[in-house]
């Protein structure tokens, strides 16, 4: 099984963004697990991402990489600071809408995959469109489009357990982008699979890019973070400005 | 997320748990099919306690005499413990004064020893009227009856029990045969057919004759003319308490009573003995739908348990469901309707097994007590089963239900 054929052209140069889809403004994150010390992850973190954008967030491990994806994905609460998913407040929200946002504009890619075992690819993909309400027969022309997108139409009825890892990631990219979500985030979507593997998810990525996404990626792999538009370093639940264009980062967050 | 996907992703995970949702079924099955049984017996006993009593005689009522001794003693002394007489019979029989007594059938009882040839039996000699086959709905298996005109000769004929004809002839034909009941002949002309026994007698070992026969020749003397029984048989079930009214009233007259506080009979019907034994079998019923009740109760702490087991072990899952868009409800939905679904499943399973038993147990435990299965406690065992399952399944899918997404995918 190999994966789709690179477009040619591609990948196009950054656009700068002409409205963000992420705005998060001195966003604080506080882990305090009962009696245990507390621990900021997040130390007032500000970060925008355009509409279109396909940015890398790298740092060591423990450095709050993945408290930042679970905010920007609505999984997770800031302590303080505001987040503006596509212009909304989400901090604000209940359980129930957080849900809704979740499924309607965010597409979750895992490093673990997290596809339900006793599901076949094809139930697995069609998940977030039946939590969605919609309709039988457009529900199955949206997941047969979703799983063709990611070469994966002749494995429709196959369990995870009958996939290899990269296919079994190539579901779960499926499933998060047959919601055709605004935004999709993936945290270390390649660790746990081999090189080969692993140019399979990042040519799809482009191909996503390419075709009007907008993609977050956590890794901590070099290689990973070279086929994005935009490196986000993260040191101590901090963002390190870059040399050359420091601040560039802070700046889109803050031109208005 | 509408109501047939909730279903099949309830019965997927079903499925792909299938030996601990069958012994979670398990469980309620048992208790639910305890249920349909222990009711459905104790519906059968009642209905042939019914059946036995109202074999003894339809639409009856039964005067038998009061105390024979007053507390204060004024009406102890000679004959006051025979306070039913021939003549009280008589009167009862009238259709004018007592329109709604359709028959009278009094009784006189002595207990004797019967001889034939070489061969003797000692059974309860029973003197009656020609009414007595009528009141008491018995039928003969041979011969005739005996009839007024032999009442009012106090003719030598009686009719034996079955099983006492068999006594005293075997197997050779009682009727015409001669039997000897103190010291004088009596001709049998006729055989009961069998009527099982009651509480208190054995229907079939007795002899009938015509009571006028019974007081000259055997139980004679002061007492003659006393009954220890008079059988009232009314025309109908409606009527009965009107006829009631009327035994009453006539009794109270011919004693010279002023009311029913100081009278010396009693009154009792078949109604009533048969209230009596229907409620000490309702009691039991209950008791035995208690017992089974509570398995049920203990088969749904099994459901809830397997319920909390598998929201625990599919804690992930449920993150992963709430990061793709699941909101709380759809969660909450998913883990009631499995817990509805093992309720239900044993429900039915259950109320099958309690049918197909129903058929079985009396065969197996070789009585003739029918165990009767109803239509509405079917239902209401299988809705019951239904219940079970969502009381017993609310903790868990709340449970799953309020889980942070985030805690929840991070779960090893
Ligand atoms: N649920 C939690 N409770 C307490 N501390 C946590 C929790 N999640 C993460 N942390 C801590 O927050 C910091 C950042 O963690 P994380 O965002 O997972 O880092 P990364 O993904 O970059 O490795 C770490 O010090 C980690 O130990
Ligand atoms: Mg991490």
């Amino acid at each position: 099984m190999t994966a789709p054929s690179t477009t040619a052209g591609l990948p196009r140069t950054a656009t700068p963004a002409t409205r963000p889809v992420i705005e998060l403004r001195d966003v604080t994150k506080t882990y305090s697990s009962g009696s245990a010390a507390e621990v900021q992850a997040l130390k007032g973190l500000s970060l925008s991402v355009g509409t279109g954008e396909y940015v890398a967030v790298v740092g060591a491990s423990g450095s709050g990489k993945s408290t930042l994806m679970h905010i920007i994905g609505c999984l997770d609460t800031a302590t303080s600071g505001t987040y503006l998913l596509a212009g909304e407040n989400v901090g604000s929200l209940d359980e129930a809408d957080l849900a809704e946002i979740r499924n309607e504009r965010i597409g979750f890619v895992f490093q673990q995959f997290f596809l339900l075992a006793s599901l076949t690819a094809w139930r697995n993909v069609e998940l977030p469109l039946i939590y969605a309400g919609v309709p039988r027969r457009e529900r199955q022309a949206r997941t047969l489009a979703a799983l063709e997108r990611v070469g994966l139409a002749d494995r429709v009825n196959h369990k995870p357990a009958q996939l290899s890892g990269g296919q079994q990631q190539r579901a779960a990219i499926a499933r998060a982008l047959v919601t055709e979500p605004d935004l999709i985030l993936a945290d270390e979507p390649t660790g746990n699979l081999d090189s080969s593997a692993t140019e399979d998810i990042l040519t799809l990525f482009d191909e996503l890019i390419g075709q009007g996404s907008t993609v977050v990626v956590i890794t901590h792999e070099a290689e990973v973070a070279a086929r994005a538009h935009r490196t986000v370093r993260i040191k101590d639940g901090l963002i390190v400005p870059r040399h050359g264009d420091g601040g560039v980062t802070h700046m889109v967050g803050l031109t208005r | 997320m509408n109501w047939v996907e909730i279903l099949r992703t309830a019965g997927a995970s079903l499925v792909a748990h299938r030996l601990r949702s069958a012994l979670t079924v398990l469980g309620i099955l048992i208790g639910i099919a305890a249920v349909v049984l222990s009711v459905g017996l104790g519906l059968g006993s009642q209905q042939q306690v019914g059946a036995q009593i109202s074999a003894l005689g339809s639409n009856l009522l039964i005067v038998t005499p009061g105390s024979s001794t007053s507390t204060a003693g004024i009406r102890g002394g000679f004959g006051s413990a025979s306070t039913l007489t021939v003549s009280d019979a008589t009167a009862l029989a009238n259709r004018v004064a007592a329109p709604d007594i359709a028959a009278v059938a009094p009784e006189k009882d002595s207990s004797q020893t019967l001889a034939a040839g070489s061969t003797n039996w000692t059974t309860s000699v029973i003197g009656t009227t020609d009414s007595w086959l009528g009141v008491r709905s018995r039928t003969l298996a041979d011969g005739d009856f005996f009839t007024a005109t032999d009442v009012e000769n106090a003719s030598a004929v009686t009719v034996l029990g079955s099983a006492t004809a068999t006594e005293l002839f075997g197997t050779t034909n009682a009727v015409g045969q001669t039997v000897t009941i103190n010291s004088q002949p009596f001709t049998v002309v006729g055989v009961l057919a069998s009527a099982g026994s009651n509480s208190t007698s054995n229907l079939d070992d007795e002899a009938v004759m015509p009571i006028t026969a019974l007081a000259n020749d055997i139980a004679g003397g002061s007492t003659r003319n006393s009954v220890s029984t008079i059988y009232l048989k009314a025309a109908s079930q409606q009527t009965l308490s009107a006829a009631y009214q009327e035994a009453d009233a006539l009794l109270l007259n011919l004693h010279r009573l002023s009311g029913s506080a100081n009278a010396d009979f009693t009154i009792s019907s078949q109604n009533a003995l048969l209230a009596t034994v229907t409620s000490v079998s309702k009691t039991l019923t209950v008791l035995l739908a208690g017992i089974a009740a509570l398995s049920l109760l203990v088969g749904g702490i099994g459901v809830m348990n397997i319920m909390l087991v598998s929201v625990t072990e599919r804690t992930r899952e449920i993150g992963l469901r709430k990061a793709i868009g699941a909101p709380p409800t759809a969660i909450r939905r998913q883990f009631l309707a499995e817990a509805i679904a093992l309720g239900l499943t044993g429900g039915l399973l259950g109320a099958l097994l309690g049918i197909l038993g129903a058929r079985l147990l009396p065969t197996l435990l070789s009585t003739t007590t029918p165990v009767i299965v109803s239509a509405p406690v079917v239902i209401g065992a299988v809705a019951v089963s239904m219940i079970i399952g969502l009381i017993f399944g609310v903790y868990p899918a709340t449970r799953a239900a309020r889980m942070a997404p985030i805690d929840a995918l991070r779960t090893e």
